[in-house]
């Protein structure tokens, strides 16, 4: 079941497009990655989704329900630009955020108090928020975010200005959340970032969304059948065993043993090349390149709208 | 309302908020004693030595609190030799006509503008005494006999032929308290908005806080936040100036009042001669008497609280504009100028409280909270006028409030761009 829909949504702002008429299916209990490179448009149809502004045109269904201001208390939201207030304590400011959203006080303390212990930060409850650092305040941030327990969760680049330890933390708690029944939207412009752990995706570029579907179909999609080889043996050998099924790219020669890529001229499994060659040398590790979210990305955008790319690499994907 | 508990809470538990509370009242006692204590200690009496070569001042000048005549038979040579051995502060050296003598002073430390016009009034009054005295041979207690003493007592007639007596100076005093309290009010409340709204801003929270509550409900709860904080801090501080006050002047009237009566008595009439013959607290007394004093107060705090609305209102949209507060400036100005300007003609206001400035500025809701007030106390406002200004201050107030409105949701959530009006025009009819 979908817990949001988006349906056909537009959105200008006075000199230029922010989304052209954007679908996306958020299943429940998944964690839906929200792709695509800096002013692609996440941010707004996040902030459409949180309805901190209104759509042009088409209209949000959350749990078949036309998206009012009561589903606000079901939706958690980390904005990309985290902030809170410096000169408050911790504990008040997460308690006035947490009745903000609709808790009572007596419920918002005594779950504070449990993530608190959860996170080891429960020493920080009377400091004020300008004594923690950047990644403290971010986990501060992040259980605010999350302690209403919201039945969608919404992360804009939740991992910028966490160190890798406090990364891991934060994945483990978002899988654990989403096994709890949470959706998660996840949106990044780091496409690799997020392929260990969404469910599904939708790649949103210049306005417009160029991709949607199961990150595994996605990437089944768009494998390239190309294959590395490790071997040891005679390469003569190894060449007449797959010449009519395969294409050989590649042949290094690496302190003896070799290293080859080789193309499946028809789409086919490991397992076939396998059995071609076994026979012939002995393998080492049989590899089958399959191409990151970020080659995707450029390749859909090839395909859809090849005028942008040169942009988009120039902004740089990797920031 | 949680957000008015939360603007109101952390701004009252604020070091700065406690310390102001307390150190207010002080400074305003303060304000207000020291002129008396001044008044009282400051005994600095010029002894000064006469030296009269024309001989007709001799014993003519009269001795006041702060002026003491001695005259001295020696050449003014031997006066300024020895004016730094003796007690005399400076020499008066009279020379030429009787009727028109040159006077020149000697002195070592510099005398006060008043205290040299003291002595030229002190001088040619001798000189009209004299020439009375020769000419018209009219003595000068004669003179003094027939001195009238006249105060003019002003009243108003109301179309149904209702006198009534008022005491300008209070009025004055009272205008002109009230509207000082609304200009302040409003700028340091309204200047408050502001900052906590850039705060936000900056801090980027506003962005967590704006996914949970309308943008609009947050700029009220944020005002009405503020207005509440100044609230309490006006009434703490009226309380806390009344008790020092009433402390400190209980105290004064039992060491000094009491112990010098003369020189209390003595005071006033060289503060204010006219009233000398009357008990001049007596009159101030019967001036509040006159004043519709029950329409002050309520239109009063009407005013403190709408006007302070309305440009808590404006400055939230201002804050919400910006990055930083250095960027305001040019959008502050525009706000500020109509309060700083009705501050301003006040005093013009006051020579004619029922003029037609008068009348145009108390209707505009920019200027109406302080021309008002100052013009609540001289009486002339009609029923209408107060009733259709303080309409047009609320339409006013309600309309900024929708202005402001529209431009904090757009503007809370830009960034790093230099806003321009036309910008923020064109935000006003942004749909949600």
């Amino acid at each position: 079941m979908d817990l949001l829909h988006v349906k056909r949504v537009y959105k200008n702002y006075a000199d230029h497009v922010a989304l052209h008429n954007v679908s996306l299916h958020v299943k429940q209990q998944s964690i839906f990655g929200l792709l695509g490179p800096n002013g692609a448009g996440k941010t707004t149809l996040i902030r459409i989704i949180n309805q901190i502004t209104g759509p042009d045109k088409g209209e949000i269904m959350f749990e078949k329900e036309k998206l009012a201001p009561k589903h606000i208390a079901q939706i958690g939201y980390l904005p990309e630009e985290r902030g809170l207030y410096k000169k408050m304590k911790v504990g008040e400011q997460a308690l006035y955020l947490a009745q903000l959203k609709g808790m009572n006080k007596g419920e918002a303390t005594y779950k504070l108090k449990q993530w608190f212990e959860k996170f080891e930060i429960d020493s920080w409850w009377n400091k004020k928020i300008e004594e923690l650092s950047k990644g403290m305040a971010q986990k501060v941030q992040f259980i605010t975010t999350v302690l209403h327990e919201p039945k969608l969760l919404i992360l804009d680049e939740p991992f910028s200005g966490f160190d890798p330890i406090n990364t891991n933390l934060i994945k483990k708690e978002i899988l654990e959340l989403r096994d709890n029944g949470a959706t998660i939207i996840f949106s990044t412009h780091n496409m690799e970032s997020v392929e260990e752990i969404c469910d599904d995706i939708a790649l949103i570029n210049k306005s417009k969304k160029i991709l949607e579907g199961k990150v595994t179909e996605i990437k089944e999609a768009y494998k390239s059948n190309v294959f590395e080889i490790v071997f040891m043996g005679n390469m003569i050998a190894f060449s007449n065993a797959l010449w009519t099924a395969f294409e050989l790219l590649d042949t290094k020669n690496v302190n003896g043993r070799m290293h080859v890529k080789v193309r499946a001229n028809k789409p086919s499994d490991m397992n076939q090349l396998i059995k071609t060659i076994v026979n012939d040398v002995q393998i080492i590790s049989v590899n089958e390149i399959t191409p990151s979210m970020n080659d995707i990305f450029i390749q859909k955008v090839q395909e859809v709208m090849p005028e942008t790319l040169e942009e988009i690499e120039e902004e740089g994907r990797y920031e | 309302m949680l957000i008015i508990k939360r603007e109101y809470l952390t701004r009252v538990k604020k070091k700065s908020f406690i310390i102001m509370t307390f150190l207010g009242p002080l400074l305003m006692a303060g304000l207000m004693l020291v002129p008396i204590w001044l008044a009282i200690k400051d005994k600095d009496i010029q002894r000064i030595e006469v030296i009269d070569e024309t001989g007709t001042f001799i014993n003519q000048f009269e001795d006041t609190s702060e002026l003491q005549f001695k005259h001295e038979f020696r050449s003014i040579q031997d006066a300024k030799a020895k004016l730094f051995d003796e007690v005399y502060t400076s020499i008066l050296h009279i020379q030429g006509e009787p009727n028109a003598p040159e006077v020149t002073m000697y002195y070592k430390k510099q005398p006060g503008f008043s205290t040299v016009n003291n002595i030229e009034n002190t001088i040619e009054d001798v000189i009209r005494n004299i020439e009375f005295q020769q000419k018209f041979n009219i003595t000068k207690e004669q003179i003094a006999a027939i001195d009238p003493n006249i105060s003019v007592k002003p009243i108003s007639i109301n179309s149904e032929g209702k006198e009534e007596s008022k005491n300008i100076a209070i009025s004055t005093a009272l205008g002109f308290g009230g509207a000082i309290l609304i200009y302040f009010f409003i700028f340091m409340f309204g200047v408050q908005v502001m900052r906590g709204v850039i705060e936000e801003k900056t801090s980027r929270i506003v962005e967590i806080i704006i996914s949970s509550v309308k943008p609009f409900q947050l700029m009220m709860g944020k005002i009405i936040g503020i207005a509440l904080v100044g609230l309490t801090q006006f009434l703490l501080w009226a309380v806390l100036t009344g008790i020092i006050y009433t402390i400190i002047m209980s105290a004064f009237s039992l060491n000094d009042v009491q112990v010098e009566p003369s020189q209390a008595q003595q005071l006033m009439q060289s503060a204010n001669p006219n009233l000398a013959m009357e008990n001049p607290f007596q009159d101030v007394i019967d001036g509040f008497k006159t004043l519709p004093l029950v329409q002050i107060f309520v239109s009063f705090i009407f005013y403190f609280i709408a006007g302070y609305l309305l440009y808590g209102a404006l400055l939230a949209a201002v804050g919400s504009a910006v990055d930083s507060e250095a960027d305001t400036q040019q959008f502050m100005l525009p706000i500020t100028i109509p309060l700083i300007f009705s501050f301003v003609v006040a005093q013009t206001v006051m020579e004619n409280p029922d003029g037609t400035m008068a009348f145009w500025l108390s209707m505009v809701p920019l200027t109406s909270p302080v021309i008002m007030m100052v013009r609540i106390p001289f009486g002339g406002v009609e029923t209408w006028e107060l009733l259709l200004s303080m309409t047009i201050l609320v339409l006013g107030f309600l309309g900024a409030t929708w202005v402001a409105g529209r431009i904090y949701r757009t503007g809370i959530l830009m960034y790093g761009k230099k806003v321009s009006y036309k910008e923020l025009w064109k935000w006003l009819f942004y749909k949600g």
